[in-house]
């Protein structure tokens, strides 16, 4: 099955969306941007992280970039801003940083 | 042609057996009160091997009805029953069944919701329901119940309407009197449902979808809204259509609006179910002392027959609205608000007078029903109308 084009969504009309509001393909959510409803973003210090995973394990929206076993990015589309990671880290290497500030580059 | 047979009935017992020649793969009910026997008859075929369905008992109507969208997600054919307050618990999930365009089939006996606590007969539950998106079939007697039991699977399964429907009886005095019924053979019946092609299917491993998604923070809610109002307004046809082909395969009528005397009638009474057989009855007599009466009936209430609503009363001279339910605070009850809105936009402007009636039960006799007719007549000949609603026969 090819996959469900919805690069026009937003000039489709009614009688062009699927019946109820189905979604009919599956595993498509990384294509819908949820990451604007954050307030704080997190902030990773790698000089601190000791690469033992714990984040990317307990992230609810599976928003942690890996390469090679070793974290490296935040999926800043679908990162809701939970602060979960920040949380589990046993070094405090991710900290909560509040969204809109001037602020260091986020890895 | 099908073979039928005469039985007496009550309403209850031939939409289970319309039920069960209808064949859903899925009941979901609670079996306790306020329910009716439908589900209880209907538990009893299951017990018996007489119907594959799986049958859920659920612990509350909000329960029966997730359920039910559930079962009808995964593709199958679902049916339930309710009445007054379990159909006012399962309200939530009536807009979710209907926003999933989930063509559920529901039986419901019209009756009361507290407070005092009443079981018995009027049209508060289902009114309270009007806009939740079901389309909402009315029966006078246990036969038209039973008619528009099989019915409804045909237009809430019509590809062009994909929406749940429900088959609404008057609670006791249509549920419970023992009445005669025409019951069709099991095999015309499942000839003329056929059988249900779900579109969608959780089940459907091959093609998987997501059901019940999200569709706000500037998402096309909106747009699926309008889709819900072009998918009922498309079911006036499939209606016409549906209820014409049984017309034809049962040999009895079938119509949105089912008129009585209307040809020739000064004076008209708009009512919904089982009074509708009185109205009828006085109206008769009536026209022997000289009043031309008329009876216009409501057998479809969503969508509303607006357009054959305004057909049927041109000519009369006043009208009366009979509503068995309150909309407390509006400028009368659901029925007279869509009638005399149905009729703004006819040029000639009659007297349309609002009727409360029989609400928890109460009587609605002979002499009620004529002293309606009377005032219609004095105010079609220049009688001044009364000054708002009505309660008919109220202390």
């Amino acid at each position: 099955m090819s996959k469900w084009d919805i690069s026009g969504i937003n000039e489709w009309k009614s009688g062009e969306f699927p019946l109820g509001a189905v979604i009919p393909e599956s595993g498509n959510s990384r294509d819908y941007v949820t990451g604007g409803w954050r307030s704080d973003r997190p902030y990773r210090n790698d000089d601190v992280c000791t690469q033992c995973l714990l984040c990317w394990i307990m992230c609810p929206d599976s928003a942690i970039n890996t390469e090679n076993e070793e974290v490296t990015t935040f999926k800043l589309n679908h990162c809701k801003g939970c602060g979960v990671c920040a949380n589990v880290c046993p070094v405090n290497a991710i900290m909560m940083v509040p969204e809109g500030c001037d602020l260091p580059e986020v890895k | 042609m099908p073979t039928q047979k005469t039985v007496a009935a009550t309403g209850n017992t031939v939409v289970a057996e319309a039920m069960r020649q209808c064949a859903p793969d899925v009941m979901a009910a609670y079996p306790i009160t306020p329910q009716t026997t439908i589900v209880e008859e209907f538990a009893g075929f299951v017990a018996k091997g007489r119907v594959h369905t799986e049958y859920v008992t659920v612990e509350s109507e909000h329960s029966a009805m997730s359920a039910c969208v559930g079962a009808s997600a995964a593709g199958a054919r679902v049916m339930t029953a309710t009445a007054s307050q379990g159909l006012a618990l399962m309200w939530e999930e009536l807009h979710i069944a209907s926003g999933m365009r989930l063509p559920i089939v529901m039986a419901n006996a019209n009756r009361a919701l507290s407070a005092p606590i009443n079981i018995h007969c009027d049209h508060s539950d289902i009114m309270g329901a009007r806009d939740t998106g079901w389309i909402t079939l009315f029966a006078e007697t246990a036969q038209e119940a039973y008619d528009n039991t099989i019915m409804a699977v045909r237009i809430a399964e019509h590809p062009d309407v994909l929406l749940p429907t429900m088959s609404c009886l008057d609670g006791f005095i249509t549920t419970h009197s023992i009445d005669r019924v025409c019951i069709m053979d099991d095999e015309s019946v499942t000839g003329f449902v056929g059988q249900y092609e779900p579109q969608n299917a959780l089940l459907d491993l091959e093609n998987p979808v997501t059901h019940g998604s999200f569709a706000g923070l500037g998402g096309p809610f909106f747009e699926f809204k309008k889709a819900q109002r072009e998918a009922i307004e498309r079911s006036r046809a499939v209606i016409n259509e549906v209820g014409a082909e049984f017309s034809a395969l049962s040999g009895r009528p079938f119509g949105m609006v089912e008129t009585w005397g209307m040809e020739d009638a000064d004076v008209a009474v708009v009512v919904i179910g089982s009074t509708a057989g009185n109205v009828r009855h006085v109206a008769r007599q009536m026209r022997d002392s000289g009043i031309k009466a008329g009876v216009v009936k409501i057998r479809c209430f969503r969508p509303f027959p607006y357009a054959e609503l305004v057909e049927a009363l041109s000519g009369v001279k006043a009208v009366a609205v009979m509503d068995r339910a309150e909309s407390f605070g509006a400028e009368g009850g659901p029925l007279f608000l869509e009638v005399r809105s149905a009729l703004y936009d006819r040029t000639e402007r009659v007297p349309v007078i609002n009727y409360i009636y029989g609400l928890g039960g109460s009587d609605v006799r002979l002499e009620l029903i004529e002293s309606v007719l009377n005032d219609l007549s004095e105010i079609a000949a220049g009688a001044v109308a009364p000054d708002g609603l009505v309660y008919l026969g109220s202390r």
